[in-house]
């Protein structure tokens, strides 16, 4: 049994979104010409996230990947909410009054962000009140604390990050008195997520990363091959830094018990993560949160276990490790991606990947001879490899989707093989996490033209 | 022909005499620059305005001004011959499949080869011959096929090997042929400077041509054509003529009464390279290779190359756009394929360096011939257009036909095939035209068996059973938008492909056929018939009455609740439709025509009939149902039905009473068939249709009643020698000459049309004479099938062509008929046919150059006619009876 290409390209596409930076005038300002996005599920629900938005109060786009663990609550969470700490933080002095004040008077709010959400990006609405009343609680301390300095990004994103995952700590800690809700801040602050967040304005590319999601920036060389360039660094036992870094914020005693079978105690795969107070909190917080909150926390084992040799809490923390990058014309395209990408392709197969594709896309810019001497066995030779190049990408609109086929599909050859994909596709739920890990991507393209135009003016 | 230069308000007169024309032609864009003589104005009246300055509208011109009319104004919105006719590839081909194509296609051969001589035009023609390749032996046959219909016409043509293929080719490789086709007289011009020859001519003839004008619509009145507006001011006419290429389908639309002409552009690519090394000489034959789906011509010592490829490009759907037609981008991701072919065609050309690859947009129309005629809506309204990318091999003869239309109010020549009438507005949908020409494009170069049918556009007009008859197995053909049942795949009868096979041979649907055709004759047999054509015929007084017994051959002043099958004829006798008529009372009828005559029979009728309120014609098509019961069985499931007794002395035949049948009244029964056969057609209300069907098929259970389809009704009908209107039948032929006199009463009293000619050929003989073939020595499972369009040898000598063939289960032979002439044979003039010039020739049908021997027949078989029948049927079974 096998599933039909076109049953497999359903399966595939069934997430998929693109958005293309509007034009004004004819003129697309901004140094990002769109995104694909897309997710396959291992998991049943998945538990990875995606997010895109563009700031309204300030300029730049946000876009990022969460991959959950031990359920999907903290990455919904964090996939909702982290985008407006961020672009918190980053608004001005003036701006954050006004908000304030619009909020104050019952006035309408000024529109922080622009959305670009596939139909099943959900939010979750009954906990929006709460969520709202936290962010405001944020910017209400970011006006007293007014520093009148200009806010940088790479501070604004760290802020963002650790604010976020202390708001959910003390959501979990003070409870809520409706038990829906009061069920949910716990659920997402015992189960955990990594985020890999981009902002891009202009040229200035910033990419906040925390747990072993990845960015990566494809670079197009000058003899038009494709090159990867990290611009994150992957927090898990693979991680040196990382690991001196733990060892360093705990007693030397602990030293042994840190990192076991390549998890932090023993347990985690990723060194940092939001939600997860299971690393975070005081064993007595934990025991009082657990018994004083619902029936189905106090039965669920996970919730109870504490991890061993658990001494000198917190073990994680969210706080980001920012890199930033100032866009290049040969810098053709970003790619965001969970773990579960990671696992199966390389990262110069992924550059390779989706630079040939976004370039095949891109070669229907139609051929003219104008004055040039031309052949005919050269035109011929021309568009038989043009076609050649097409016909491997024609299957797909989406980039992200065309990496998935490629990362779930891709035979020892590295070319899709259909059995091999409709084998995939076609596990059983409970199977499928067994073979591979959600996977979620999403592939931002810059737009050359406007990023050289930069350059000149510097 | 398309407009382009807007910017530019002035007009010159374009007269023969100027010294200027040259430059207009070598330098199409650059005429901004050059000093603009005062524009000329605009006549306030003139006879005839043509619309275009293309080859069709300088065609017509001249045409028209030979005929000696000279009150004649071309306009043409920019420049004469600057839209399609210009980048058009200059290719005269006569090899066509449609005779009156193929016609045409030759008169333009004729009249092009001397237009430099009588105008001092350089006309650029070269007669190079032509060469159409076959890559398969089915492409071969098709070849061999055209070649036959060449032959008996007298133009030159050979079917010739690869080797030979070679010799007068030396750049194809022919190692994937399997033969070609030769003709040697087809010819290369300048398309452009042919149209300003013809422009020249017309000129000299005191056609007045003005560029720059272009026609913002038609004004019509009462049904004529009054004028036109345009965009320099108003011309009064009496007559219009629409070649405005790809833009006629939009000026047709642009006045308050639209008249519908249903073509849509496509682009068209060809490439243009530089000379060769060795500059190939201009003499050296045009190549066509249909499988490769290219054609490959010498052009100034290099090649010119275009196709018609698999995935065309519609443009213009939303109608006229003047900065794209300019701005119509080279596209070589999609002339890929073509080159591919070409490459593969003739290798050594790899090296040969680009010059353009020109992006011409064609226009197609639904059929994928042209559309000549006046419009069935206002009179004095001409149209030729559409010419699916043949426009300069047709356009001489187009030219001349429409000319002698206008002229004589009819061509020399049957052009029902072409006629703008055998459209409506059925077929002007943008929609539908988008997607049919997408199918027309390509299937220039496919191949094309017996009884293809186009597959888009389809599922438009269908009965109210359709979805019924679909489940029970149906394959569909479709006729003026109908859907028609060809045949019913038995269930367990899995023949998925059997739509998709394409032979030249026996058909796979040869033995389902055959077993409809033996429920037809040994017990009944359901075929919907809803698509012919119906109108009802009603006054208040005789004038219903009056009207037809002039328009019409037969006595149709008979009893209430007779049914007369008669021929609708013109002044010369021939057959403008051919329909059955029912008397309903006094002052209605109702008349039953073919599913094409839709148009064509409306404009007629509306045409001759007087201008009386108190005489209504309504087309009642749509109202009706038609289900034929078919077979000796229909008797009886009839009567079972209604409680009513059918036997002939209740309901002779050629009867028509309303019944009931199951729970349902007012059925129209009426004892005709269309096919010989003994049976019935019910003309079902539509919302009745269902219960009826449903009733007669469960009554008919008993009797061995099935569905069936046309591919039945057609082989039951040839073998009965009945002639059909459209294929057998058409405006030139008269009912004396295909043995139809009995149904021309030409002492009724009335000097009804055509009588005259009828009369003159009752004492003098007919000049041709519809005859019935049976093939002798022709191997059903083994021999190419006949189609139609067969040359016919009598001892030897080409005497005519087929019009229609089908297998005769019944015979168990094939049966063609056809048209058989007597030319003489020294002068070749055309001499009277009697019935021993039939009866003492021996006979040869030629099928794709083979000769099969043919046993001619004047009257069908008798023997046919297993039932024994009713007295008062001798009408209906001896159609062919005198």
């Amino acid at each position: 049994f096998y599933l039909t290409p076109s049953q497999v390209n359903s399966i595939l596409k069934a997430n998929e979104y693109s958005f293309k930076v509007p034009e004004f005038d004819g003129k697309n300002v901004s140094s990002v010409l769109g995104f694909d996005s897309n997710q396959l599920p291992a998991n049943a629900p998945i538990e990875d996230r995606r997010s895109a938005a563009t700031c309204l109060q300030t300029r730049g786009m946000l876009l990022g990947v969460f991959d959950g663990h031990a359920g999907c609550a903290c990455a919904q969470a964090v996939s909702e909410r982290l985008f407006y700490y961020i672009a918190v933080s980053l608004l001005p002095h003036e701006t954050l009054l006004e908000i304030e004040n619009a909020v104050e008077s019952g006035r309408a709010l000024l529109p922080i962000l622009q959305w670009h959400k596939h139909p099943n990006d959900y939010f979750s609405k009954e906990a929006s009140k709460l969520y709202f009343n936290s962010l405001r609680t944020y910017w209400q301390e970011l006006i007293d604390l007014n520093s009148g300095e200009t806010t940088d990004v790479r501070e604004a994103l760290i802020n963002a990050f650790k604010r976020l995952d202390n708001d959910i700590s003390l959501e979990a800690q003070v409870g809520d008195p409706n038990s829906f809700l009061n069920y949910l801040v716990l659920q997402v602050a015992f189960s955990g997520a990594t985020a890999c967040v981009a902002h891009v304005d202009g040229v200035d590319l910033h990419v906040a990363n925390t747990g072993d999601s990845r960015a990566m920036l494809g670079v197009q060389e000058e003899d038009g091959s494709w090159s990867a360039v990290n611009l994150s660094y992957d927090h898990n036992a693979q991680n040196e830094r990382e690991v001196e870094r733990v060892k360093m914020e705990h007693p030397k005693s602990e030293e042994k018990s840190l990192v076991k079978q390549d998890r932090l105690l023993g347990l985690l795969m990723p060194f940092r993560a939001f939600g997860d107070v299971k690393f975070k909190w005081s064993i007595e917080l934990q025991k009082r949160v657990v018994e004083s909150g619902p029936d189905q926390l106090n039965d669920n084992e996970y919730t109870k276990f504490i991890p061993p040799n658990y001494h000198t809490p917190p073990y994680l923390t969210a706080e980001p490790e920012v890199i930033h990058h100032k866009l290049r014309p040969q810098d053709k395209f970003l790619v965001l991606a969970t773990d579960g990408l990671w696992e199966t392709m390389h990262r110069q197969d992924v550059a390779r990947i989706v630079g040939e594709y976004l370039t095949g896309v891109h070669h229907q810019q139609p051929i003219a001879v104008g004055g040039y001497k031309v052949t005919l066995g050269q035109m011929h030779g021309l568009l038989t490899e043009r076609r050649a190049r097409i016909s491997s990408v024609f299957k797909d609109q989406n980039a992200a989707t065309h990496l998935i086929r490629h990362a779930v599909g891709n035979n020892e050859f590295g070319t899709v093989d259909h059995e091999r994909l409709s084998k995939m596709l076609s596990l059983p739920e409970e199977l499928a996490r067994m073979y591979r890990d959600d996977i979620t991507i999403i592939v931002v393209q810059f737009n050359s033209h406007v990023i050289g135009a930069y350059q000149n003016e510097e | 022909a398309a407009g382009m230069f807007l910017r530019l308000l002035s007009d010159i007169q374009w007269r023969a005499a100027h010294p200027k024309w040259r430059r207009m032609t070598s330098s199409q864009r650059s005429t901004s620059t050059t000093a603009e003589p005062q524009p000329v104005a605009l006549p306030a009246q003139a006879q005839v305005v043509i619309c275009g300055g293309g080859v069709m509208g300088t065609s017509v011109a001249y045409h028209l001004s030979k005929m000696g009319w000279k009150d004649i104004v071309l306009l043409e919105q920019g420049r004469l011959a600057a839209g399609t006719t210009r980048f058009c590839a200059g290719i005269v081909s006569t090899a066509r499949p449609v005779s009156i194509e193929l016609k045409m296609a030759h008169y333009s051969n004729k009249l092009y080869q001397q237009l430099e001589q009588e105008t001092g035009v350089q006309t650029g023609y070269m007669k190079t011959g032509s060469i159409s390749l076959a890559q398969t032996q089915d492409r071969l046959i098709s070849l061999k096929r055209i070649a036959s219909s060449l032959n008996v016409m007298g133009i030159p043509c050979e079917i010739i090997s690869p080797k030979k293929v070679l010799q007068l080719h030396p750049l194809i490789n022919i190692h994937d042929l399997v033969g070609a086709m030769y003709v040697p007289e087809d010819a290369l011009v300048s398309s452009a400077n042919v149209s300003l020859a013809l422009a020249t001519a017309a000129s000299r003839n005191g056609v007045q041509i003005h560029e720059r004008t272009s026609v913002s619509h038609v004004t019509i009145q009462k049904g004529y054509v009054t004028g036109v507006e345009t965009d320099r001011g108003r011309i009064q006419c009496e007559y219009f003529v629409n070649c405005a290429g790809q833009w006629a389908y939009e000026l047709g639309h642009s006045g308050e009464e639209p008249v519908h002409i249903p073509l849509h552009a496509c682009e068209h690519f060809y490439l243009l390279t530089h000379p060769l090394k060795e500059p190939l000489s201009s003499s050296l034959p045009t190549v066509v290779d249909p499988d490769g789906r290219i054609y490959i011509r010498n052009w100034q010592g290099g090649i010119l190359s275009g196709g018609f490829e698999k995935n065309p490009k519609p443009l213009f759907t939303e109608g006229r756009n003047q900065l794209e037609i300019q701005n119509l981008q080279e596209d070589w991701d999609h002339f890929g394929p073509l080159l591919s072919a070409l490459l593969r065609r003739m290798p050594g050309l790899e090296s040969l360096q680009i010059m353009q690859l020109v992006n011409c947009p064609e226009s197609f129309t639904p059929d994928m011939r042209c559309i000549m005629g006046q419009s069935p809506t206002a009179r004095g309204y001409f149209v030729l257009a559409g010419m699916n990318s043949a426009g300069i091999s047709y356009g001489g003869g187009a030219g001349k036909y429409l000319a002698e239309w206008i002229v004589n109010g009819y061509p020399s020549e049957n052009v029902w095939p072409l006629d703008l009438k055998r459209f409506g507005t059925l077929q002007s949908s943008r929609t539908f035209l988008r997607h049919r020409v997408m199918e027309v494009m390509p299937l220039m170069y496919d191949l094309k068996v017996p009884r293809w049918d186009f597959q888009t556009g389809r599922q438009l007009r269908t009965s109210p059973l359709y979805d019924r008859l679909d489940a029970q197995g149906a394959r569909w053909m479709e006729k003026h938008g109908f859907e028609r049942v060809k045949y019913f795949v038995p269930p367990g009868n899995d023949l998925l492909d059997l739509d998709h096979s394409k032979t030249f041979y026996k058909p796979d649907w040869f033995d389902i056929v055959g077993s409809e055709v033996k429920c037809c004759k040994e017990a009944v047999c359901v075929i919907d018939m809803s698509s012919f054509t119906k109108f009802e015929i009603s006054s208040t007084g005789d004038q219903a009455l009056e009207s037809l017994q002039y328009l019409f051959s037969n006595d149709l002043d008979v009893p209430v609740g007779h049914v007369v099958h008669t021929g609708m004829l013109n002044e010369k006798g021939g057959y403008e439709n051919d329909c059955s008529i029912a008397r309903l009372s006094k002052r209605s009828f109702f008349m039953i025509s073919p599913t094409d005559q839709q148009v064509h029979c409306w404009a007629w009728l509306k045409n001759h009939l007087p201008d009386d309120s108190n005489l209504v014609l309504e087309d009642v098509t749509w109202k009706y149902t038609a289900l034929n019961l078919i077979g000796p069985r229909a008797v009886d499931v009839l009567s079972e039905l209604s409680y009513a007794p059918m036997t002939a002395e209740h309901f002779p035949s050629l009867f028509c009473k309303e019944m009931s049948v199951g729970y349902a009244n007012g059925i129209r029964v009426m004892s005709i068939t269309h096919t010989g056969e003994p049976g019935f057609v019910l003309y079902i209300p539509i919302e009745y249709a269902l219960h009826v069907y449903n009733e007669v098929m469960n009554m008919g259970q008993k009797y061995g009643i099935r569905n069936a389809g046309y591919y039945a009704l057609r082989s039951l009908r040839i073998e009965k020698f009945f002639a059909f209107w459209g294929q057998d039948l058409d405006a030139f032929t008269t009912p004396m000459e295909c043995g139809r006199e009995f149904q021309v009463k030409l002492d009724k009293g009335i000097q009804f049309l055509g009588r005259e000619v009828l009369l003159d050929q009752k004492q003098n003989g007919v000049y041709k004479r519809f005859t019935m073939f049976i093939l002798e020595d022709h191997d059903t499972d083994m021999d190419l099938w006949p189609w139609w369009g067969e040359p016919i040898f009598r001892n030897g000598r080409y005497v005519g062509k087929t019009t229609s063939s089908a297998y005769s289960y019944t015979l168990e032979r094939h049966v063609c008929l056809g048209f058989v002439h007597h030319f003489d044979e020294k002068t070749g003039e055309e001499l009277v046919v009697t019935t021993d010039f039939i009866n003492q020739g021996e006979y040869e049908i030629d099928i794709a150059g083979q000769r099969f021997q043919a046993k001619a027949k004047l009257y069908p078989f008798s023997s046919l006619f297993t039932q024994r029948r009713r007295k008062d049927e001798v009408e209906l079974s001896g159609y062919q009876r005198e």
